[in-house]
Parts: C-alpha cells; structure tokens; sequence
C-alpha cells in the first residue's frame, strides 16, 4: 500500500494570535509551529495501515522551509519519505491554490489512500482535502475516526462522524480520508527514529518543477481574498453572583438566567 | 449574468433542519438589498411536501431534487446535483450550511465549480452586490473578512445558530419546482453501509440551544449524572473539555474546543472547566455563559457573563432544584 500524508504546519494552538500591522495577516514572530493536530492523526493511521499491509508512507508539505521540521517529526515517527513544496511563489495561496498544489505532486505518485487532517486549526478552512479529491477524482470520506481496509486492499469502510451519529462510509480505493481526533491516539518519534530520520529522504521542489504556473497559485491564482483580519469581540467578564450557601446561589442564578438573561 | 441568492437547504429522514431557515432567513435579507429573489435548493427522496415551508422564511422558489439516491447525504450525489443546478441556475451567491454536511460538500463543489468558498461564516453583507464574509479563524481567535474573485457562484456556508431566524410569515409560500438533473450510478463512488445512532440521540453540540459542560473538575465519570439531570430538566446537550475526554469519561464526540466541536449556544454551564485557550476557543461565541468553578482565580471567569464560585457538587444538584421551581 502506498499513502500519502498531507502535511501542514500550524502555530501552536496555545499562541495568543496577534494581528501584524498590515491589518489582513497574524504577527508570526515568536510563534512556535507544530503538526496540525488532525495531520498528526493522519500521520499515526497512515503508519498504522503500512504496519499491517506494508508499502510506504509519503509526508508531503507544502510552506516555507521551516515545514521541514514537521515533516522530519513525520519521518521520525516511522513515514518513508517526504516532499516539500516550498517557493515565494506560494505565498497568498487560498485552499483551492494549496491544493492544486498538492495534486501536482500526487500525480506523479502511485497511491492507494491519501490521508489529510479534517482541518487547519490555522485559518480553519476543512476544504483542501475536499478539494484535492476533485482534482484528483478520486472519492472522499471526511471526519473519519475509524478506517478498516479490506483484507485485499481494495477498498476501504470508515467511520465518519455526523451530528447525532455514526456513518459507515464503504469506498473503493484509491480514496482520499480526513482525520477527525478519536481516530488513534499519535505515537511519539523515539529516539533511534529521530536518528534514522536524518537520513530518510526529502524532496524539495518548485512550483517550476511541478509543471505548475505561478499563475495559478499565491494570490494571482487565489478566488478568496482576504480584506481585513479582526480581534473578536472582547467578552467581558460579567457577575460573580453572590449567595452565602451553595442555594442561594443557585437560586440567585435561576433568577439572573430567567429575568435578565431570559435563556430560561 | 448571475442573478439572485440561493441557499441549499437540508434536512435529515425527511426534516428540513433549522440551518435551512436561518440560511433561507439570511438570504431574504441579502437579497433584499440587491432587488434579487431568493431560491432554495432542496435535495432527498420524498420531501416536495416540505418544500413550501421555506417560502415562510423568504424564500421565492424552491427547486426540489426527488431521487431515491438523494435520500441519505452522499458526497459524490450531492455535489453532482448541486453542481448541475447551479451550473444551470446561475445564482451569484449560493449559501450553505456549514454543518457536517455542508463542511463536506463546499470544497468539492466550489472546486467542481471553479470558484471560492469561505467556510463557517458567522457574518455577511453585501459590497456592490458582492458578497463580503466574515469568519472566526484559529478558533475564533481572529476574524478574518474575505472576499471572492472570479466566482459565480460565491459559495459560502454559515455557522449554525449563528444568523437570526425571520418571524415566520404563515401567509407566504415559495414556488416548488422540480430539479432537473441526472445521476450516472457509474459517479456515485461511496456508499453509506450504516447509520449507527448516537446513544440517546440527543441534539448534537453543534446544534444545541443550551450546552451543560463538565470538565476535570467532574473527578470521574459517574458524576456526570448530575450534569444530565439538569440538562435534561433545560433541554442541553451535555459537553465536555478535553481533558474529561482524554481521561475516557466521556466519549471524542462530546468535546468542545480548538480540537473538538465549535459551538454557539445561548446559554453554555461550565462545570469545573479551567478555560484553557483551546477549551475557550470552542464557546466564546456563546450567548451567556455561566461558569461554575471553586477557583475564583480560573481564567473562565474571565469570558463568562455568570460566575459561581463554589464547589460544583453542591451548586448543580442545587440549581436543578431551583429551576424546577420555576418551570
Ligand atoms: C493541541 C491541543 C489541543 C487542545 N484542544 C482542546 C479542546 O479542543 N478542548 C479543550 O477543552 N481542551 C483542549 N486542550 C487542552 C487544554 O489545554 C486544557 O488542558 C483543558 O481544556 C483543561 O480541561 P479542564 O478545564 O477540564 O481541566 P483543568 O484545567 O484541570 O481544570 C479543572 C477545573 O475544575 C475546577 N474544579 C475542580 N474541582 C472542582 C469542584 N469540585 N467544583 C468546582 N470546580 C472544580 C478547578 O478549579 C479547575 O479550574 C488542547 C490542548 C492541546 C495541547
Ligand atoms: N500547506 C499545506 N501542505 C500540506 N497539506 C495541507 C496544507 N494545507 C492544508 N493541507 C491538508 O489539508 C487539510 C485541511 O486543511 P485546511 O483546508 O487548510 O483546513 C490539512 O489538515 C492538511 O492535511
């Protein structure tokens, strides 16, 4: 089985996001970059599946240079190889240019599942997965939190989450998954495998190599522009609602909920 | 040219679900401002009889898609046939839900399409009739204001419980139209092999108007009864933080935060949750929020319009008593 990992690099989901003085971008100074949760996901059930099936895992990252980390983090936990996607041209790509991206380089590939993150806990999007399905043709089963591949590795049943529920989606492979968390709990690199990591092989390439136009990627290539990015609404702290025994707070509280609030 | 607003309505085993009317709610408002209709889409097997329905909440036509193979969500029919229409229909904004649903089709469609989309927006208005969206990222830390190039339609989706409902106007009724399209079975690549029910079948997070939440504080799964009790007494959805869910007391689905469910609420209780960043992240946008916590120094204080200090064990079980006095 060959499966490929969409990898992205996010701040960490402890940063106090704070706006750059252009007004339409986050201040990245100081930022600690992690692996999207979710991709962490993607990258232990790709692992997961190689260990049962054998073949290959592929981490394939699309950023600037500092992605190598990640993708590195990605090898030392056990993937094969990795590609990185890095030019200037990038930069200002909305979901459908990353993705075009991605399937640039998945069209040279051979592959059997391609496993991405439900989302980007960065801009919160969900969609390049979706995206690079289409582009790909190939089906998608999204949200996933649990994935069993048949005996023949041919297809592929896995369990999408739904408000209220479950659906077991069965598809025939290849076919494109997002991982929702639930799915595994992520293995940590040991240290032997942060060492074979180093020597494990990563490709850089260009948009120039992937055949690509810069036209079609960064902002020329972008349909979504961004206008303004915006702090949200400051919630202020409201009351401390008072009462000398645990009752009279209730009570003092079913009264703010009722007549002031009216949420009951 | 591209004229008018559209909106995909949804519904589940035959029910139109409330994101179809706030959707259909927003879309009358936009359109007004344009001088454009408004036109639903309505896609399953067997729901013409729910079409009308829309037409209380502004919506001029409905087209509904009747197949049997539009009965339960798929993404490869779905997409398939709202591709189709609206490659017929033109709209110049088609609006969906971003529900799990909505969230599965947008990029699909808006790829199929060729066209952008803005996920899970919680605010539109209009720039010389082009569509300007606003949507929470990092969680809700920012917003980011967005706008679309080269795209007719522009596609967005819109949070649940997040766009005001319109007063119902019993008088109206829309013009139902049938769909035209056609389904190649050779397209349809997936197949749904079950439908397991949540236990309890209770309102998903996502949906809910009120949310009871327990976190470490709950010291154990059992506990969690009590937090049952009063959300069944107030109709909530009972949540939980990350580290609740972490310790196996309560099940991936029921987690709220960066990394688990964005929820909008009116009222959101928050039993014996410190309010991480991330735990905060997934329910700031909720309309009142209680915090009832023994820490007076515990950051959720900070965003909750009503703070109990005290010892949870005794607060709840004493404010399901006191809101049964007044119900
Ligand atoms: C990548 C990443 C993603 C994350 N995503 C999420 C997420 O999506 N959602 C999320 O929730 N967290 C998330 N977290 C975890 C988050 O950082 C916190 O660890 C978590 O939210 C803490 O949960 P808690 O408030 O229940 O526990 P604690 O922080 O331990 O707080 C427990 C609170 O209970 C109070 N308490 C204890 N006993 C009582 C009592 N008897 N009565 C009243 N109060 C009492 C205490 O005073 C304390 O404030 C994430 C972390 C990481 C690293
Ligand atoms: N720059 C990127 N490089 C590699 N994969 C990406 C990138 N952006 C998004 N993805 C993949 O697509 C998923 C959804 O991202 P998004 O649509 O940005 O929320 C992520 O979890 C990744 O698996």
């Amino acid at each position: 089985m060959n499966i490929l990992v969409c990898l992205k690099q996010v701040p960490d989901t402890e940063t106090q996001i704070k706006i750059a003085p252009d007004g339409m971008s986050i201040a990245t100074e100081n930022i600690k970059w992690i692996i999207n949760p979710y991709d962490e996901y993607a990258v232990e059930e790709a692992l997961r599946i190689k260990e049962k099936f054998g073949g290959e895992v592929t981490i394939i990252g699309v950023g600037p240079k500092r992605v190598t980390e990640s993708i590195r983090t990605a090898l030392a936990m056990g993937a094969d190889k990795g590609i990185l996607v890095d030019d200037p041209a990038i930069t200002g790509s909305d979901s459908l240019g990353i993705a075009r991206i991605l399937s640039a380089v998945i069209k040279d590939l051979d592959y059997d599942i391609i496993l991405c993150g439900k989302q980007g806990v960065d801009d919160d999007y969900g969609i390049v997965g979706s995206i690079l399905a289409e582009l790909l043709g190939i089906p998608q089963i999204s949200v996933v939190i649990k994935v069993e591949v048949s005996e023949d590795a041919s297809t592929v049943k896995a369990h999408r989450e739904v408000e209220g529920g479950t659906l077991v989606i069965e598809s025939a492979l290849p076919a494109l998954i997002t991982a929702q968390k639930g799915l595994n709990e992520p293995r940590y690199a040991s240290l032997p495998g942060i060492m074979k990591a180093k020597k494990k092989p990563l490709d850089a390439k260009t948009i120039a190599d992937l055949g690509l136009d810069a036209s079609q990627v960064g902002e020329n290539g972008a349909k979504i522009k961004i206008k303004q990015i915006t702090p949200p609404e400051e919630r202020k702290a409201g009351k401390i609602v008072e009462g000398e025994t645990p009752q009279e707070m209730a009570a003092n509280l079913t009264r703010l909920l009722h007549e002031e609030a009216k949420v009951i | 040219m591209a004229q008018g607003i559209w909106i995909v309505a949804e519904q589940r085993e035959g029910e139109l679900k409330k994101i179809s009317f706030e959707l259909t709610s927003e879309a009358k408002r936009l359109a007004d401002q344009m001088g454009q209709s408004v036109t639903a889409i309505l896609l399953g097997s067997n729901i013409r009889e729910k079409a009308p329905e829309l037409g209380k909440y502004g919506a001029d036509k409905v087209i509904v898609a009747d197949d049997n193979r539009l009965a339960t969500y798929t993404t490869d029919a779905y997409v398939s046939v709202i591709a189709q229409l609206a490659q017929s229909g033109e709209p110049a904004i088609l609006l969906l839900g971003a529900s799990v649903q909505g969230k599965d089709l947008s990029g699909r469609l808006a790829a199929r399409l060729g066209v952008g989309m803005a996920q899970d927006c919680v605010d539109f208005s209009l720039e010389n009739s082009n569509l300007v969206a606003k949507r929470p990222i990092y969680a809700g830390k920012a917003y980011a204001t967005v706008t679309f190039k080269d795209s007719i339609p522009q596609i967005a989706t819109a949070r649940p419980n997040v766009l005001e409902l319109n007063e119902p106007d019993e008088s109206k009724s829309a013009e139902v139209v049938d769909a035209e399209f056609s389904l190649d079975d050779s397209q349809l690549k997936t197949k749904v092999a079950e439908i397991i029910q949540a236990e309890g079948a209770k309102v998903d997070l996502t949906e809910a108007e009120r949310i009871v939440s327990g976190g470490r504080g709950m010291k154990g799964p059992e506990n969690y009864k009590i937090l049952e009790e009063l959300a069944d007494l107030i109709d909530a959805t009972v949540g939980a933080s990350r580290s609740a869910v972490d310790s196996g007391w309560r099940p991936h689905s029921d987690q709220v935060g960066q990394t688990g469910k964005v929820v909008s609420p009116n009222l959101y209780i928050a039993c014996g949750i410190s309010g991480a960043i991330q735990h905060l992240a997934g329910m700031s946008t909720s309309k009142y929020i209680v915090a009832i916590n023994k820490d007076p120094e515990a950051p959720i204080f900070q965003k909750a319009d009503y703070g109990v200090v005290a010892d949870l064990f005794d607060v709840v079980p004493a404010l399901t008593e006191e809101i049964k006095k007044i119900l």
